[in-house]
Formats: structure tokens, sequence, C-alpha cells
């Protein structure tokens, strides 16, 4: 199946590793220009997304196994309120990144932020990639001549 | 607009998802000429690719064509006028796009914009708001993201998993019919 489509499999391969890229600079660059955590993490499920269309899902699944998603979707969230906790027993308020850093105020808000939106990115990536399985796994394959 | 007029016009429900994900490029488009490059970024990766991939993953699932609609148009369209028209007169009260004057740029802007260099030092000052000053916010999105995901893996899975169990049970029940 899916051996026809040449230059559809082979844009993607180009474009997968690409996207995935610009999704890791979106979501590490967010300090200095637009972006952040939810941007990088739809742009993310998007590369995998494309992968799974082109190559079938059980391809996309050796991958990113479900049970890996499911996990990651509590992962990011526990990432973005452990981040809080932390600040919390180190003597500050919830989600007061100061004190991340014992020197440095500014570095602690720095490191807080990228904790705080890796944990967004991973939910939002997560998220996205666990509803297309949800939807793919109940769908019934279609042969590609009723397209 | 156009793309909006010849969606009302469709039947074909293939079509039509291939033609709001169009919507939402032309959207991403009009974001980014409108100087919001992040809101950009979300409305062309979510709406004009993966609701369009889950769009044609639920046409998978149902048919084809929309039926032809059973009542008359004219009390939704009745709706629909007064709502957009309510919406445009809102609208009217707006201060002018990028008005220096307007009341989100001389209450808390001018705050943000002196505290934030020396406070968090982040030189993207969106990001500093978004993942700081506003941290809560932004963790109880990431937890209505979270609750959506876990919502629709429910709804989707929870039902073929009940449905493979009664077939197990319905396996058990001939067993043991024929075993007795």
């Amino acid at each position: 199946m899916m051996r026809h489509h040449l230059i559809l499999r082979i844009i993607t391969k180009i474009l997968v590793g690409l996207i995935m890229l610009f999704a890791f600079y979106v979501q590490f660059h967010g300090d200095y220009s637009p972006g952040g955590g939810f941007q990088a993490g739809v742009i993310m499920a998007v590369a995998f997304i494309l992968y799974g269309l082109v190559f079938t899902v059980e391809k996309a699944q050796q991958v990113l196994p479900p049970w890996l998603v499911h996990k990651a979707m509590a992962a990011g969230l526990l990432i973005y309120a452990g981040t809080g906790v932390v600040s919390l027993l180190l003597g500050a308020n919830f989600l007061d990144y100061n004190v991340l850093n014992a020197h440095d105020p500014e570095h602690g808000q720095e490191l807080g932020i990228l904790l705080v939106e890796g944990g967004v990115g991973i939910t939002v990536t997560a998220v996205m990639v666990s509803i297309y399985y949800a939807f793919v796994d109940r769908t019934p394959v279609i042969s590609d001549e009723e397209w | 607009m156009v793309i909006g007029l010849a969606a009302v016009r469709m039947r074909s429900l293939f079509a039509l998802a291939m033609l709001s994900g169009a919507f939402s490029l032309v959207a991403a488009g009009l974001f980014v000429t409108l100087d919001a490059v992040d809101v950009a970024f979300t409305e062309a990766a979510v709406g004009a690719g993966i609701s369009t991939v889950l769009m044609l993953g639920t046409l998978a699932l149902t048919s084809r064509y929309e039926r032809p609609p059973a009542h008359k148009p004219w009390l939704p369209l009745f709706v629909v006028v007064v709502t957009g028209a309510a919406l445009i007169y809102g609208t009217l009260d707006m201060p002018n796009f990028g008005d220096a004057e307007a009341p989100a740029m001389t209450h808390v802007m001018p705050d943000y914009l002196e505290r934030e260099p020396h406070e968090i030092g982040v030189p993207n000052i969106v990001t500093a708001i978004l993942a700081s000053y506003r941290g809560y916010d932004t963790m109880g999105e990431t937890a209505v993201v979270f609750t959506a995901g876990i919502g629709v893996l429910v709804l989707l899975s929870g039902l073929a998993r009940r449905r493979r169990r009664r077939r197990g049970a319905d396996a058990r029940a001939e067993q043991g019919d024929a075993d007795t």
C-alpha cells in the first residue's frame, strides 16, 4: 500500500525534518522571537501527523508509540506544575522563578520560562498527536480508488 | 470572504474540509500582516493543518455528502445577521489599529515594558508575560488542552474498547453454549 505517491513520499521525507527543526527553533528561540510552547507544540505535532498521513499510521506509531504519547500528555503538565512546586519548596511563591537560580534572579526567570514552555510544548504535541491517533484508529481503511 | 461564501453553497463535505483549511491559511496570512506572528503560526498549523486532517478523519467515519436541509434557513439567517450586526456595532467603540492612546496601551502595558528588562531579562516581552507574570493563566491553559485531549480520548477510544469487550463477552457466551 502507498507504494505510489512517489513525489509525496520524497517531499515528506525532506519536510518532516525541517518542520521538526522549525518546531525546536520556535520552542527554544521563544525568548527572543515570536512563538513559544503552544506554537512549537502544534508545529511538532504537524510533523508527526504529516508522517503518519503519508507513510501510514503504523509507521508513525513505531516512532511515537501511543502509550508514550499518553504519558507525555500528563508529563508536560506535571513539568509545568512541578516547576511551580520547586519554587514553592525553595521558599517563594508558586511559579515564582526568581529563586530557581541562587545567584541571579534573571537566570532563574530564564530557566523557569524554559521549563514551563517545555512543559507546554510537550503537552500540546502529545494531545494533538493522540487526538490524531484516536481518530485514525477508528477509521476503516479507505482504498485509494474511493477518493 | 469568497471562501466563506463558497463554503456556504457547498454540499460536498470533502471540498468543505479543504475550503476551511484554505480559509485558515488566508486568516494566517492576515495575522502576519497584522504583526501577530505567533497567532499566525498557530492558525496555520492548527487551522489549516491539524483540523483539516481531523475533519477528513471524521469524514472517513461518516458520510461524504451533506443531507439537504430539512427546514427553511430564515430563522438561522436572522440570528446570524443580528449577532453579526451587534458584533460590528461593538467594534465601532474599539480604538483604531495601532492607536497609542488605546486603553490596552496606557494601563498595564507601559508598566510591563518598564519592569520587564530588569525583572525577567527575556527580550520577548510576550513570552515573559505569558510564562512568568501570567504563569497561572498559562498553566490553566495547558490544563485545558490536557483535559480536552483526555476527553477526546475517552470519547473515541472508550467506545471501541466497550464494543470489543462486548464482542469478547459474546464470543465467551457462544463458547459456553457450545460447551453445554
